[in-house]
Formats: C-alpha cells, sequence, structure tokens
C-alpha cells in the first residue's frame, strides 16, 4: 500500500484542508485554542454590555429581554466557548508530547470533537436574530421560564446536544490517549500533573455531559410533545430538571477547575526550581474532589425547598471539598517554600490563580452554609463567587499555561514586558471589577436585572469601571501571544529553566508529530 | 503499508468528520424550524439526514478498508476497544438521566404532590383530592384516564428474546474465534432477527398503548417516562439491530479473523448493553 494511505511524519498537508481535515493534534489544538480565544472576546463583549447596562440606575441602553438574553448567551458562550475548549485544546496540544506519544489515539474522531463547535455556536448566536430574540431564561435553563423561550428554544436545545457530544467525543479521545499510549515506562504515578487532572475531567465529562443531554431532551419534549416531565399538574416537578441540571452542573465546575489545577502544578515547580512538594497527594486530593462533586449538587437549590436531612447532608458533603481543595494549596505554597523564585508572566498568572482562586473558595465555604445560603442565594454575592473562581481561577490559569507553552508551540518567546503588564493590568481590574460584587450580593442587590435602586449606584459603578479596563486589558494577551508568533527570540527546547517534562525534550517549535518512535522514561 | 508493532500509527486527514458535522448542523437545522413551524423543515431535516448517512457510510467504508488492509496495529486495536467502552459509558449515563426522572417522580414529586413528607397543604391547597398513586399521570388527569401495559405479556415475551439473542450472539462470537464461519453467520442472523421481532412486538405495544388504552406521551409523568424510556431504547435496538446487519454482511465477505474483529465484538457489546438496559426497563417500567 503507498505512503498516501497517512500522513508521512515530516510532511503536512497544505492550505485550508490542514485545517478542516487534520488529524494531527497539534494543528486540532492550535484550532481549539484559536476558537476559544475568539469566543472569550465574544463572550466578553457581551459582559462589556451587560457591564455598561449596569454602570448606572436606570434602563440606559438595552431593553431588559435583550438584557436577559445577553446574560445567558454571556454565560453559555464562556463556559462552552471560551474555558471548556480552551483546556481541550490545551490537552491536545500537550498531553501527546507530555506522555511521550506521536499524537492523539483516535485523530479522527478529535478532528471530529473540534469541527461540531463552529456549527453548535453558529446554532447558539443564530438565536439572537430570531423571532422571540436569544434564551433569556439563564444558562441554567431553568423550566417553566425557559419554555417560554421563542423560537430560539430548540436551537438552544439542539447547539447543547451539539456541544455535549463534542465534549463527550474529546473527552473518550483524552482517556484513551493517556490509558494506551504512554511510552514505556511512563506509570500512572510518573504522569505529569496536567495529565492527571485531565484525565480525572475527562472521566467526569464522559459520565455528566449526558446527563445534561438528558435534561434539555426532556425541555424539548415538555415544551412540543406534551410530556410533563417538568409539569406539576402532570405530575412531574420543575424541581426535578434543577437536580437532573445540577448533577451535571456541579461536577461541571469542576470540569473547568481541575485542568487549571493541572497547569499551576506544572507553572509552579518549574518557577520554583523545585520537584511539586506532594505528587501523589495531588493526585488523591483531584480524585476526592472529582468524587465529591457527584454527591454534593443539591447545593445549588437550598432555597428550591428540600428535606431538612437533605440539607444538612449537602452542606456537610460540600464543606468536605474544602479539604481536598486546601491539600492542593498548601501543597503549591509548600513547592514555592524556600525555592528559587522567578517571576516571569506564567510564574505571576499562578500565583494570582493561587490567591485570587482561593478567594472564590472561600466564598463558596460560605454559601455551603444553608442558613446564609438562603440570604445570598441569587444576589451579586453568587456571581462574585464563581467569577472568581472562573476568571482569576480559570482563566488566569489558562493565561499562564499560554505563556508558559507558548515558547514550545511557536519556538520563540513572547514579549515578556507585555506578559507583565498583561499580568498586572489583569490583576488589578478583575478585583476592580468582581471585589465591589460581593458587597453588593451583601447588601441584597439580586443578579439578572437591569436596573437597580439607587443605594446600589457606587459599587455598580466601580465595578463596570474595572470591567471595562480588565476586558481592554485582554487585549494586551492578544499583542503578547502575536509577539510570540513573530517572534525574535528564539527558544531552546527547554525554554524555562527549571521546566521538567518530555515536552521540553522535544525542539522548539515542536515537531508535527511529536515521537515518532516511543521515549524511553526511567 | 503494514506498520511495525513498535511504531506508531497515524491515519491520514479525512473529510467525514467535517461533512458528519454538517449533516448534524442539517438535521438540527430542519429539525428546529419543523418545531417552529416552517413548511421546509421537514426537506431540511431529510438532507441534513442523508448527509449525515453518507458520512456513515463513507467514514465506515473507510475505516473497514483501511483494517481489512492490515493498516491497524495492536495498539490501534486497543484504543478502539477503550474508545467503544467509554461511549458504551456515557450512553449508560444517558440512560440515567432518565431513570432519574423515573426515580424521582416514583418517589418524591408523586408522593410531595399527594402530601407527603411536609407538603400537606401543598395537596390541601393547590392539588386537593389527589392521591399519590403509580401509575398516574398527575391531579390534572392529564390526557384523561389511561391503562398501562402489563408485564407478563409482550413485555416479558420481548425479555426472553433480547436474553436469547444475547445468547445466539456469544454462540457467534465462539464461532468467530475458532473459525466455524457457518455458525457465525447462522447465529449471527439469528441475533439480529430476534432483535426485528423484538421491535416488531414494541411497534405493535405502541400502537395498541396509543389507540386502545389512551396511553401517549401526553399522559401525565407516566407517559413521560415510559414513552421516553422505552422510546431510547427502541431507538438504541434499531441502531444496534442495523450494526448487526452489517457485521453480518462483513462476515459473509469473509472480514474478521479468529483473533481480529474490533467491530464484532464492539458491536456485541452494545447489543449486551442494550440487553441490560431492557431488563432494568422490565424491572421498572413494566413489572414494579
Amino acid at each position: 500500500m503507498s505512503d498516501s494511505t497517512h500522513d508521512d511524519h515530516d510532511t503536512k498537508p497544505t492550505g485550508l484542508k490542514r485545517w478542516l481535515f487534520t488529524t494531527n493534534h497539534k494543528d486540532i489544538g492550535t484550532l481549539y485554542l484559536v476558537t476559544s480565544l475568539i469566543m472569550f472576546f465574544v463572550g466578553g463583549s457581551m459582559a462589556m454590555m451587560i457591564r455598561l447596562e449596569l454602570f448606572q440606575p436606570g434602563l440606559q441602553f438595552i431593553d431588559p429581554q435583550f438584557f436577559n438574553s445577553l446574560v445567558t448567551v454571556h454565560a453559555l458562550v464562556m463556559v462552552f466557548g471560551a474555558v471548556m475548549p480552551a483546556f481541550v485544546g490545551l490537552a491536545n496540544w500537550m498531553i501527546p508530547m507530555m506522555i511521550g506519544a506521536p499524537d492523539m489515539a483516535l485523530p479522527r474522531l478529535n478532528n471530529w470533537s473540534f469541527w461540531l463547535l463552529p456549527f453548535a455556536f453558529t446554532l447558539l448566536i443564530l438565536t439572537f436574530f430570531l423571532p422571540g430574540g436569544a434564551p433569556a431564561g439563564g444558562w441554567t435553563l431553568y423550566p417553566p421560564l425557559v419554555l417560554q423561550t421563542g423560537d430560539s428554544f430548540p436551537f438552544l436545545v439542539f447547539a447543547v446536544h451539539l456541544l455535549g457530544a463534542s465534549s463527550i467525543m474529546g473527552a473518550i479521545n483524552i482517556i484513551v490517549t493517556i490509558m494506551n499510549m504512554r511510552a514505556p515506562g511512563m506509570t500512572l504515578m510518573k504522569m505529569p500533573m496536567f495529565v492527571w487532572t485531565w484525565l480525572i475531567t475527562a472521566y467526569l465529562l464522559i459520565a455528566v455531559m449526558p446527563v445534561l443531554a438528558g435534561a434539555v431532551t426532556m425541555l424539548l419534549t415538555d415544551r412540543f410533545f406534551g410530556t410533563s416531565f417538568f409539569n406539576a399538574a402532570g405530575g412531574g416537578d420543575p424541581v426535578l430538571f434543577q437536580h437532573v441540571f445540577w448533577f451535571f452542573g456541579h461536577p461541571e465546575v469542576y470540569i473547568m477547575i481541575l485542568p487549571s489545577f493541572g497547569v499551576i502544578s506544572q507553572i509552579v515547580p518549574a518557577f520554583s526550581r523545585k520537584p511539586l512538594f506532594g505528587f501523589s497527594s495531588m493526585v488523591y486530593a483531584t480524585a476526592s474532589i472529582a468524587f465529591l462533586s457527584f454527591i454534593v449538587w443539591a447545593h445549588h437549590m437550598f432555597t428550591t425547598g428540600m428535606p431538612i436531612a437533605g440539607q444538612l447532608y449537602f452542606m456537610l458533603g460540600t464543606m468536605l471539598i474544602a479539604i481536598p481543595t486546601g491539600v492542593k494549596i498548601f501543597n503549591w505554597l509548600a513547592t514555592m517554600w524556600k525555592g528559587e523564585l522567578t517571576f516571569e508572566t506564567p510564574m505571576l498568572f499562578a500565583i494570582g490563580f493561587i490567591l485570587m482562586f482561593a478567594i472564590g473558595g472561600f466564598s463558596g465555604l460560605m454559601m455551603a452554609i444553608v442558613p446564609v445560603d438562603y440570604q445570598y442565594h441569587d444576589t451579586y454575592f453568587i456571581v462574585a463567587h464563581f467569577h472568581y473562581t472562573l476568571v482569576p481561577g480559570s482563566v488566569f490559569a489558562l493565561m499562564g499555561a499560554a505563556y508558559y507553552w507558548l515558547p514550545k508551540w511557536t519556538g520563540y518567546y513572547y514579549n515578556e514586558k507585555i506578559g507583565q503588564w498583561h499580568f498586572w493590568t489583569s490583576a488589578v481590574f478583575v478585583n476592580v471589577l468582581f471585589f465591589p460584587q460581593h458587597f453588593l450580593g451583601l447588601a441584597g442587590m439580586p443578579r439578572r436585572i437591569p436596573d437597580y435602586p439607587t443605594q446600589f449606584a457606587d459599587f455598580n459603578m466601580v465595578s463596570s469601571i474595572g470591567g471595562f479596563l480588565f476586558g481592554a486589558s485582554q487585549l494586551l494577551f492578544v499583542w503578547a501571544v502575536i509577539s510570540s508568533v513573530k517572534g525574535k527570540q528564539k527558544a531552546p527546547a527547554k525554554a524555562w529553566e527549571g521546566a521538567e517534562g518530555l515536552e521540553w525534550t522535544l525542539p522548539s517549535p515542536a515537531p508535527y508529530h511529536s515521537f515518532n518512535t516511543p521515549p524511553k522514561v526511567d | 503499508m503494514a506498520h511495525a508493532d513498535n511504531s506508531y500509527y497515524i491515519p491520514h486527514g479525512s473529510h467525514w468528520p467535517l461533512t458528519g458535522s454538517i449533516g448534524l448542523f442539517g438535521i438540527m437545522i430542519g429539525a428546529s424550524i419543523w418545531l417552529n413551524g416552517s413548511g421546509i423543515g421537514p426537506l431540511v431535516l431529510s438532507i441534513g439526514f442523508a448527509v449525515l448517512l453518507f458520512m456513515i457510510f463513507g467514514w465506515f467504508r473507510l475505516v473497514i478498508n483501511e483494517s481489512e488492509g492490515g493498516q491497524y496495529n495492536s495498539e490501534v486495536d486497543t484504543s478502539f476497544r477503550m474508545g467503544m467502552g467509554w461511549f458504551i459509558f456515557s450512553e449508560v449515563m444517558f440512560f440515567a438521566a432518565f431513570f432519574g426522572a423515573l426515580f424521582y417522580a416514583r418517589g418524591i414529586a408523586v408522593p410531595w404532590l399527594g402530601g407527603d413528607s411536609n407538603n400537606f397543604f401543598t395537596n390541601e391547597l393547590l392539588w386537593n383530592n389527589f392521591t399519590a398513586t403509580w401509575p398516574t399521570n398527575g391531579p390534572d388527569d392529564l390526557g384523561g384516564k389511561f391503562e398501562t401495559l402489563g408485564p407478563w405479556g409482550i413485555p416479558a415475551l420481548n425479555t426472553a428474546i433480547l436474553l436469547t439473542s444475547g445468547i445466539t450472539l456469544t454462540i457467534a462470537h465462539h464461532a468467530l474465534q475458532k473459525g466455524s464461519r457457518g455458525i457465525l453467520s447462522m447465529f449471527l442472523a439469528a441475533t439480529f432477527i430476534l432483535g426485528f421481532i423484538f421491535m416488531g412486538f414494541q411497534a405493535y405495544e405502541y400502537i395498541h398503548a396509543y389507540q386502545e388504552l389512551n396511553l401517549t406521551m401526553e399522559s401525565g409523568i407516566y407517559g413521560s417516562t415510559f414513552f421516553l424510556l422505552t422510546g431510547f431504547h427502541g431507538l438504541h435496538v434499531t441502531i444496534g439491530a442495523t450494526m448487526l446487519v452489517v457485521i453480518w454482511l462483513r462476515c459473509l465477505r469473509g472480514h474478521f479473523k479468529p483473533d481480529h474483529h474490533f467491530a464484532f465484538e464492539a458491536v456485541a457489546w452494545y447489543w449486551h448493553f442494550v440487553d441490560v438496559v431492557w431488563l432494568f426497563l422490565f424491572i421498572f417500567v413494566y413489572w414494579l
């Protein structure tokens, strides 16, 4: 059989076909990363409109229905379009290199899991132009409100189906790659932390994305085919949706944070020039968090009503998560302790992550307490909480990962000065943006409203100013990426002095196929 | 070119994934505008479905040719096996969502509507005179009075049929491993014929339910859980039986070796999965 049946190891197809038909993990990783950056700015511009409307009390710029649509689609785009695909992009680029494989285990499936995304987002964004506007019931899609969505309702459901299918395929590929493609000698407990966290994340994805698909399918049949899953008149219950949704939704939040833990566990040792303080405790902590994530979902629903025993159970179960999370935080701190620290951009983002993710973690602990949650539920306090975990949490980890591995991807260092500016502006303005929202929430400002009493005016204005400046700061990231792509300063194979791992044994930029023959791992 | 076992195999690029995405996109746009009342919805849906079928044919033909051409080494085989296993796990979780809805409705939602736990006033003020029972179509009697399908008629027969099909499939698998091709194709044919008989009975039951028992999807929470659980199961049986037909045709063409037949095993796993789901359906939907 001729060579044309598979890629020769050093050649790559050219032009558009390379990107449309590719089976290469680096090409697909790049597609994921670029897509997620675009979606980050799409979702970000929605956030800018939200903060613009909230700059002052009163209705100034957009009507309330459109405001609700912006809130809903901003969340869907950021969760499914920015954060999740960015981590899958990192997994694609890095996992084969880190475990000594040539590529992902199922390369064509890999292509498909990416090429579902543009179609899913076309379906979702299209809804802005349909009668009745884009979905406006919040990203949690609670019935009966979501059932009042206009023509965009089936588009929303099918977009979620496509996104779920894409995630499941991507996750299957990642698990199979890790379990089957490791180089000889790369035992499980020798795998880099980033690979470990992704292995566990992929398991979460396969377990919960089908449940979300089931939940939205029930919404679809309730709306169009007369079923009564969420209709009390027929013996169903709207609260059932909340249970099914959060059975997906709670593991989902760990899907967005566990790979961040992996990234931080790569960066901190590299710039502390010390190995990770406790590798196996980190693995067990990750697995514990993943396990606990399946059995605490109803802490999202304390105010919807449940028996007191249920409330106690979900409160205590949720608090348990603080233990493995604390193990992680102290692990990173102990890694830095007495290390030879330097503060290049990836390290700054990692330290920023540790500090500010902890703030998000603590506010989560506050809301785990049932009587306290009654006060905080659906206020700006919860908005502040999950934005602390997701923005200076997941997004900072993603930024740190990009700075850390850009020299490996492009072969050139990014402009360090721009990176430093990007970090410091982001770190300052993200706090100006989200910290006042804690006060707004504690004072009783509800989330998801376009207008508010004048008593909330000052903090909202501060938050909006922080928001605009944080948004503008992210343009520096684009500049930094371009500075690496069009780079001046060549990066050696081992781009960072203290970096460890198989990916740093490959030249920079990494060859098209990572390892043609398995490397030996001692 | 056959690959030595110590080097890696990377398949070449392919347009099939993108074609599949376009097909799914067509299906979803078509279904959406149809549900919104557009007349061209069914047409768009059909075009999308045709593209998807084209993709399925094309992609599988490509993979089958590569496999029969000896391109897949044992590492690729292991990747396929693991991938199929995790795919079936994702299917299990999909059904878990609907079983969860069933258990929640029976164990919590319906009793609460009837005043259980601390819901005395819910029952007293909102749904007065509603007594929690199962089956139920809810306090508003949605869809009107209905009867259910008992377990010991056709459902029990269907259970026997699916369990038998699991046995015939296993006999076929052993025959494949021993190289007895005649027994292989005979028992494989028996398996999918049993699958189609099962589907015939299910179709008959659905018609019976709709026309004579007034049991429909609109029959409250019972009808909702009954038709979505058995409906998605029936869809999976149809897909599984179709896959059985495909590997049967491949067997007739001399595909598969005693030690190299991933596709056969993947379909067999899928069939057993569908079988196990049915057992849960029989117990929790029809029987208890």
